[in-house]
């Protein structure tokens, strides 16, 4: 049997890349199969994945889950559970095409559903969270099923190959959304494999990632705390549920985000004291309450959410990291070949600075198109 | 003449090999898209390079020259033994990583770690020339060679990122500037550069100004601050006490 993440630990790179139509825009799939194959050597073959935003219009407020079975007996526990709990619209294999380089691939699954209403009542929870439990459940306690997406009019789309290969496997031509990320796999300390491939998601928050991070284990018991567990124990995980819970349930800025886990050094808060005691103030106070959600080791990634794009590079910036813009699309990627791949006049090509979050969002006219 | 390469969907190991077997010493490559290593190691060559390079190019580059008329990637001129890079636009992170010989010269700025271990013995001096600004760490554990930074267009900031110098134990740092980097670290010694440090570079200057026009005079007339290791401050004791 082949042993997941956590079950061994062999001794990345990694490669990014995502844009985002402020205008929302619908762009095709095909065009981020394109970015991230340029960065083909950054990977090697062991995880690629994509996530969509705004590719299910006509689901739109139906959330999409796509799960992994290793059986039809996971399949059909885990649809008795969804039964129980959600209104299922919708249910269906997830389209593939056949591709030489994927193989083993588990059965994969997509339902539109809305969670019952008396079962949101009688948990006292409001829907997000009854949802966000319920996936954790499912993850945690059916063995061979893993939901790797659970968002409302987004969609995730990963496997073990090379991700150029992972976009001609899902069909990725046929989607259309206005905001794209992607992943390209090397794993360094895990070995490869169709869950542990990016990018993250719980509910809309999606999460690809370059890195490693060596406070991986502070995070987790952290977050742990709060009800999230981490079953795929792996280190990108644990930075969607940091997300979730600082956002959605502490309903912190993206940009106080950044600053808790990717904090300025102590030296650069003394420095911003003498020009806003207000701002020093606040960053020693998330310093000091939150050290545990400090994020350390090289990393670079892209936050995908409902409405927008974040990109964030640790404070030492030991990941390289490149934005630029065309007209309203707003292009991230680790290497700018993957920028100019899609977009060879691209403007404005820049580099964010370590911990300086670089958030793009819809505009009002997106908003109107795609929300 | 020159070969001309096509590099649009070749692979950097075909490129590099192409680069080797011409007969020309002029090679032009266009459509370049990220391909790493080009010119890897290269003897005799003058490469001139349209398109956007991948990382590491110019790594370990002997005696021969490299053109980028547009942005470099990451780790240009990785442990580089000689010759000069010309970059018409900005490069990433740690260019000139481990040099140890030779010229690169960025018209615009550089990323992080500029110049992290760059090293010098006897007559081997390499140097590292950056028109616009740097990111934090320029000069990371510098043991040798010039890194000068010019900061045109930046004459209101300090062109220079966070914790320059830190480890610095070899070479200079010569910054065009009014403002000193902030938090020097105790083991490096700043100063107002004098005539007779600007000497010392001026040929890199003119060779700057041959390549990107502008005044070699002009240049030299702005202030300078020199930043070299403080030998009387040696580093001891950083981690335990023995």
């Amino acid at each position: 049997m082949l042993l997941k993440e956590g079950e061994i630990r062999i001794p990345a790179g990694c490669a990014i890349s995502g844009f985002i139509s402020r205008d929302g825009n619908k762009m095709n799939g095909g065009d981020i199969v394109k970015s991230i194959s340029y960065m083909h050597d950054r990977s090697n073959g062991l995880g690629g994945g994509f996530a969509g935003y705004g590719i299910y219009p006509e689901y739109k407020d139906y959330y999409a889950f796509h799960v992994f079975y290793d059986s039809n007996e996971a399949r059909e526990k885990t649809e008795r559970f969804l039964d129980r709990h959600f209104d299922v619209i919708n249910l269906s294999r997830i389209p593939t095409k056949k591709v030489p380089s994927i193989t083993n691939e588990p059965l994969i699954w997509r339902y539109f559903v809305n969670p019952l209403p008396t079962k949101i009542a009688a948990s006292q929870l409001d829907e997000k969270e009854f949802v966000a439990k319920c996936v954790i459940r499912i993850n945690n306690d059916i063995e061979g099923a893993y939901v790797f997406s659970s968002g409302k009019n987004m969609g995730v789309f990963k496997a073990v190959g090379f991700p150029e290969d992972v976009g001609e496997f899902y069909r990725l031509e046929e989607y259309e959304g206005y905001a794209w990320t992607a992943h390209g796999r090397y794993p360094t300390n895990t070995p490869g494999w169709w869950g542990g491939a990016h990018p993250f998601a719980l509910l809309d928050y999606t999460i690809v990632h370059n890195g490693e991070i060596s406070s991986y284990d502070a995070n987790r018991r952290f977050i742990e705390m709060f009800g999230y567990k981490c079953t795929l124990l792996t280190d990108t995980e644990v930075i969607t549920y940091i997300f979730d819970w600082l956002n959605r349930k502490q309903e912190l800025s993206l940009e106080d985000i950044a600053s808790i886990i990717a904090a300025p050094f102590w030296s650069e808060i003394d420095e911003i004291e003498k020009k806003g005691p207000q701002k020093a103030a606040k960053l020693r106070y998330f310093r000091n309450t939150m050290s545990s959600l400090l994020i350390t080791g090289p990393f670079s990634i892209i936050l995908g959410y409902t409405g927008g794009i974040m990109a964030l590079n640790d404070r030492l910036k030991l990941r390289s990291m490149v934005v630029a813009e065309k007209k309203d699309i707003v292009y991230i990627a680790s290497e700018e070949c993957a920028i100019r791949a899609i977009c060879p006049d691209c403007e404005n090509v820049w580099s964010p600075k370590g911990g300086e979050p670089v958030i793009v969002t819809l505009s009002e006219e997106g908003k109107r198109k795609c929300l | 003449m020159a070969i001309e390469i096509n590099a649009q969907n070749m692979h950097f190991k075909l490129i590099n090999e192409q680069i080797r077997a011409s007969s020309e010493k002029e090679v032009v490559i266009n459509n370049t898209i990220g391909q790493r290593f080009i010119g890897s190691g290269c003897v005799g060559k003058d490469i001139h390079i349209h398109g956007i390079p991948g990382n590491a190019l110019g790594a370990y580059l002997t005696k021969s020259d490299i053109t980028v008329y547009g942005n470099a990637q990451d780790a240009l001129g990785d442990t580089m033994n000689d010759g000069t890079i010309t970059v018409f636009g900005n490069c990433g992170d740690a260019p000139g990583y481990g040099m140890r010989d030779g010229k690169i010269l960025i018209k615009g700025s550089a990323g992080y770690r500029a110049g992290i271990h760059m090293k010098q013995y006897m007559e081997k001096i390499p140097v590292l020339m950056i028109g616009g600004k740097v990111g934090d760490f320029l000069a990371e554990y510098q043991a040798g060679g010039k890194i000068i930074v010019l900061g045109l267009g930046y004459e209101d900031t300090c062109p220079v990122g966070s914790f320059c110098g830190t480890g610095m134990h070899g070479g200079a740092i010569y910054i065009r500037t009014d403002i000193l980097p902030s938090g020097l670290p105790s083991q490096v010694d700043a100063f107002d550069a004098t005539d007779a440090d600007k000497e010392e570079i001026r040929p890199e200057i003119e060779l700057f100004v041959s390549k990107f026009g502008g005044n070699a005079d002009e240049i030299l007339a702005s202030h300078f601050f020199k930043l070299v290791p403080d030998t009387k401050n040696p580093y001891k004791q950083l981690y335990v006490n023995n």
